[in-house]
């Protein structure tokens, strides 16, 4: 019986299905399971599968997009759970996202943010068009281990540059990675204006902040 | 100028289209992060240079510098209220850069934001931002309404729907974005769309900016094989993004779009131009090797 649930739940995110993924966490959880191995054996491995699936060419974005709102259907009901239980999800690291100053574009940093959220980081999202001094101030606050930029415009991914000097004015750059993304971003790009990393996609941007954490 | 342009591009011979505003009005001093429909009002002039420059290359066709002229985008730049201003502006500004030597197509981008379920925005409410758009640019004149670098087929199909409610008369095109994996990033592919855009009639349809010109050969070649019938359109960016010194250049010459463009003539391509990284070199190669 659980072993089905178990499924039902993690093929609800492989097939980005809100209602089925909280259906079956209630009874998950009304027949006594366990929510931080729900969390850890069957929603993470779930969504690595999403990744890879995004990876492999056969899930866009509408997918991933879908298989976070599963994931965060799940969520909702695990989270007090965990809660009442003083259990804690485990989370890789906390990461301050946002779109550049004067850039408007959200729906791919949106995606990033859901992605990481749903692979455990504690993620602050700071919306589109976020003036580096913002960037700075949260990665502050929150003691970030990594800062994600992204930029949709050739002449706004300067700003990219803007928020890694920021950072370095601020003292903070030897301790906080960053990450960079966005269509005209590159490889090169990112090694030109001092960023640690570069994703070319909201799976990818996963994978690089989790190696970026664990160095 | 309606009728003409059915009949021009039922007959021949093919037309060029413009190339990249974006970039060129930052050269020109735009700052980084303000969108071109700003100086749609504060600058006609400097738009209407962008204009001139492509008909001189020889573009038979510009685009208005409308592409986020939606409501929807004209909010986050803080432009809410001039939705209409912008957009009929822009036409005439257009016209009269034309002056008589292109077709003035009224360029309509994408909302910026996934729709439902995957995000807030419903269907019903982007029709009715494309509507508000499309009436505004045809009241503004155009000769054609141009819908362009859509992922999402739904999206497409609610600008389809909102141009045709505003302006039932008008010509409509619509081309998407192909890109990773030969697919828009909404995975979309190519004979969906073509099968999609079929059903709707529109004008012609196709492929702009994406992820390279070998993809948007396939993409054209995939559209051609799904809907024979169709008009196709090429607006490829110029290559791909490649960082030199201080700027983000797009890497194909003038020579390799013009060698792609005689490809894309030859797969049945009626309207081809450039998108991203694009300028009047490149256009100007284009119109000389459509010539030849």
């Amino acid at each position: 019986m659980t072993e089905t649930l178990l499924q039902t739940l993690g093929q609800a995110v492989i097939d980005g299905a809100p209602d089925r993924a909280t259906s079956a966490t209630e009874s998950l959880l009304a027949s006594g399971a366990d929510p931080l191995e729900l969390v850890e054996n069957t929603l993470s491995p779930a969504m690595d599968k999403v990744g890879r699936r995004y990876e492999e060419g056969d899930y866009f974005i509408p997918d991933l997009v879908m298989a976070g709102e599963a994931m965060k259907a799940a969520m909702a009901l695990l989270g007090p759970a965990l809660k009442a239980r003083q259990q804690v999800r485990s989370s890789p690291g906390t990461v301050v996202i946002g779109t550049v100053e004067g850039d408007i574009h959200e729906i791919g940093k949106s995606l990033v943010a859901t992605m990481l959220e749903a692979a455990g980081f504690v993620v602050h999202d700071l919306g589109v068009d976020v003036p580096a001094a913002d960037f700075v101030g949260k990665a502050q606050e929150t003691n970030a281990d990594v800062v994600g930029l992204s930029a949709l415009l050739t002449t706004t991914m300067r700003n990219q540059q803007a928020v890694i000097e920021a950072l370095a004015e601020a003292g903070l750059r030897s301790r906080v990675k960053v990450v960079v993304g966005g269509a005209p971003a590159s490889p090169e790009w990112a090694e030109r204006i001092g960023a640690d990393a570069y994703a070319e996609n909201a799976n990818e941007a996963v994978q690089v902040v989790r190696r970026l954490v664990s160095r | 100028m309606a009728d003409s342009f059915r009949s021009r591009l039922r007959d021949g011979p093919p037309i060029v289209a413009d190339g990249a505003m974006g970039t060129f009005l930052q050269a020109a001093g735009l700052p980084a992060g303000t969108p071109g429909e700003a100086w749609v009002l504060e600058r006609p002039q400097a738009v209407a240079d962008v204009h001139r420059s492509y008909v001189e290359a020889g573009a038979g066709l510009i685009l208005t510098c409308t592409f986020g002229g939606t409501r929807a985008r004209l909010q986050r730049a803080g432009l809410a209220d001039q939705v209409d201003e912008i957009n009929r502006q822009a036409a005439s500004v257009a016209r009269e850069a034309a002056a008589g030597r292109a077709y003035v197509a009224g360029d309509i981008g994408p909302l910026g934001e996934l729709l439902a379920p995957l995000g807030r925005r419903t269907y019903e409410e982007a029709v009715d931002l494309f509507a508000e758009q499309a009436a505004a640019l045809a009241a503004g004149a155009v000769d054609l309404l141009y819908v362009e670098t859509m992922s999402s087929l739904d999206e497409a199909r609610a600008a389809v729907e909102g141009a045709r409610r505003a302006a039932p008369d008008l010509p409509l095109t619509v081309t998407l974005s192909f890109d990773r994996k030969g697919r828009t990033n909404m995975g979309v592919r190519p004979e969906q769309a073509a099968q999609a855009l079929a059903e709707l009639e529109v004008t012609a349809m196709g492929a702009n900016c994406g992820h390279s010109l070998e993809m948007t050969t396939e993409a054209l070649q995939k559209m051609r094989q799904t809907a024979p019938e169709a008009i196709l359109i090429a607006k490829p960016n110029a290559g791909l993004p490649r960082v030199v010194g201080d700027e983000t250049i797009y890497d194909a010459t003038p020579e390799m779009m013009a060698q792609y463009a005689r490809r894309f003539v030859d797969m049945g391509a009626q309207i081809v131009g450039g998108c991203c990284g694009s300028t009047p070199a490149h256009i100007a190669a284009i119109a000389q090797a459509l010539q030849e």
